[in-house]
């Protein structure tokens, strides 16, 4: 019974593509209505997902072998689904004004069902079409204001930037394919264990160099991160939030699912050079942070400095390593999207966004100031909250394989990022203002968002048994 | 019967990354960028088919990979060249040096 092993396996995959069929449905016949009934169908299709994800997660390959999924897989696609979630919740109020409220939901949907292709790719082919799939409605995203122009700019930044990136991606796996004749994941890694017998490993060396470049593009690690803050600034805020968290996130996974399963035998020279990358992407990260005013920039280049320590991680090279990733990778998405979730809602109500129209917010608007609060705590990594123990979790990965330096280096910029982000909390807490961001009622799907965000920052630290579960999924170097 | 051998034409495919890429950092026009980079992707499906051709007579994957370059290339190019008009619609310039609104 192929089909059925189709179905069930794809189940996740094929879930959005019944949404966005649906949609697109719905766009022909409704056209011109209010979107509201769409946005709902949206959150419970990606509602459905993301508890498939967790609760039925399908095990197997198919396409003979090009597609793989498994407990994992399912869990990182659940992430996403879940962050797709809240930023769909918080961006209804900019949405309003949007006369193409249904094109957003579409674009999300489907850059999600390339993010899922890409982290079940068990073959560049595929893993090629998924990242292009999750690249090109992400560049329409970018432009969705296309009456502003800095959102103009913003798109075509992000799109030849990514084309470019792709370029230098493809060119890498030509080149590898050159050396091992295979480009299934699988396969590749057993070519490259006896790299002589062949002759190729120069090939295979310049096709790592090459892949390895086109992806610190994607997750904008220094030195490939100028494109990131200045598409960062001119996208809206929903779409921000989208490309600092959920394609990151996507980015990031499969990453280190291709470093750790295709290239284990590189381990030693790419765990250098991703944490000398990491230790340059949060020193960069936290130099431009302290100089916003603007919150929406300043969270662009503080999101920079996390993938920093998200390097971290990945440069251990172990197992707990790659859980730590994943950890820090749910704890990163509840604290950051509560962030954008105030930022947002401010930004569409009063217009606002620049530190100093913060000043004395705790007064007029004392949920938000607190949902900020707990959310730059855990960005920061202050104790009680889960951004500590995800950091902590990282930074032990690298000290358990011996890079003690960088974790001390990681632990200082720690301590200089608390700065920028107490800076915030100060703003908002201590100063006072003559004009401050009156009072207002923020929405129901924005108090959704802020309760889970928080909830989730807060319990997520104290829930040990969930990293445990995260090491019993992920793997080491193979 | 196959008289030019497989490092020729490397030399030729490398040769077109790097013209690719430096056009892609030195041209100002996002037209011309845009086409920079088909330039590298041209190269990548010359390696693809040469790989396959050469190496491993008895596959097809490259020859499947370069074609669906050529199919994403073209939807890639479809959007940047929307966009590009757009941009052209608020700064009535593509010159990239111009658009410099956001700026830190």
């Amino acid at each position: 019974m192929d089909f059925i092993t189709l179905v069930s396996l794809l189940r996740m995959e094929l879930l959005l593509t019944a949404g966005l069929v649906v949609l697109l449905i719905y766009k022909i016949f409704y056209e011109g209505a209010r979107d509201k009934m769409a946005g709902w169908f949206t959150v419970s299709v990606l509602l459905g997902t993301f508890l498939c994800g967790i609760f039925l997660p399908a095990e197997g390959g198919y396409f003979g072998g090009m597609f793989i999924t498994g407990s994992l897989a399912g869990m990182e696609k659940s992430i996403l689904s879940l962050g797709s979630v809240f930023i769909i919740l918080f961006g209804r109020t900019w949405l309003e004004n949007s006369r193409h409220e249904l094109e957003f939901y579409l674009l999300i949907l489907s850059v999600l069902l390339g993010m899922f292709f890409m982290i079940s790719a068990g073959h560049l082919l595929m893993f090629y079409l998924g990242l292009e799939l999750a690249t090109l409605p992400l560049a329409a995203l970018a432009v969705f204001d296309f009456n502003k122009s800095r959102s103009s700019e913003a798109g075509v930044k992000l799109i030849l930037n990514s084309a470019f990136s792709s370029a230098l991606l493809l060119f890498g796996a030509s080149l590898v394919y050159g050396g091992s004749g295979t480009l299934y994941f699988p396969e590749l890694n057993s070519a490259i264990t006896f790299p002589a017998s062949r002759g190729s490993s120069f090939l295979l060396l310049a096709g790592f160099s090459f892949l390895f470049t086109g992806f610190a593009f994607k997750i904008s690690a220094v030195p490939f991160h100028l494109w990131t803050a200045d598409v960062y600034e001119g996208a809206p805020v929903p779409v921000t939030a989208f490309l600092s968290v959920i394609s990151k996130g996507a980015a990031l996974f499969v990453f280190v699912a291709v470093l750790y399963r295709v290239f284990p035998l590189y381990s030693e020279t790419w765990s250098l050079v991703t944490g000398l990358m990491g230790a340059l992407t949060m020193v960069i990260g936290n130099l431009f942070a302290m100089r916003q005013g603007n919150l929406k920039r300043f969270l662009a280049f503080s999101s920079i400095t996390q993938v920093g320590f998200l390097l971290v991680g990945v440069a251990s090279a172990s197992q707990l390593g790659h859980a730590a990733v994943l950890y820090f990778m749910l704890i990163y998405l509840f604290s950051n999207l509560g962030a954008f979730a105030v930022v947002s809602v401010i930004a569409d109500k009063t217009g606002k966004e620049t530190l100093s129209d913060y000043r004395g917010l705790y007064k007029t608007n004392p949920m938000l100031a607190l949902a900020l609060l707990v959310a730059l705590f855990s960005l920061a990594g202050i104790p009680p909250t889960a951004g500590f123990f995800g950091k902590l979790f990282l930074l032990n990965s690298g000290a358990s394989s011996g890079m003690i330096y960088l974790v001390i280096f990681a632990c200082m910029n720690m301590v200089v990022s608390l700065y920028y982000y107490l800076r915030v909390v100060k703003a908002m807490f201590v100063d006072t203002s003559d004009d401050p961001i009156p009072h207002f009622n923020s929405g129901l799907p924005v108090k959704i968002v802020l309760a889970c965000s928080v909830l989730g920052i807060i319990l997520l630290g104290f829930f040990g048994g969930l990293f445990d579960y995260f090491t019993s999924l992920t793997f080491g170097l193979q | 019967m196959i008289s030019v051998p497989v490092t020729h034409i490397l030399f030729v495919s490398f040769a077109l990354f790097f013209i690719g890429a430096y056009g892609f950092f030195t041209r100002r026009n996002m037209i011309t960028m845009l086409m920079a980079v088909e330039l590298m992707l041209n190269a990548v499906n010359i390696n693809f088919i040469a790989f396959n051709r050469y190496l491993y007579p008895g596959q097809l994957e490259g020859l499947f990979f370069s074609i669906f370059i050529i199919t994403i290339a073209a939807a890639e190019a479809a959007v940047a060249i929307a966009i590009i008009i757009n941009i052209y619609r608020r700064f009535k310039t593509i010159d990239s040096d111009d658009i410099d609104s956001l700026k830190f």
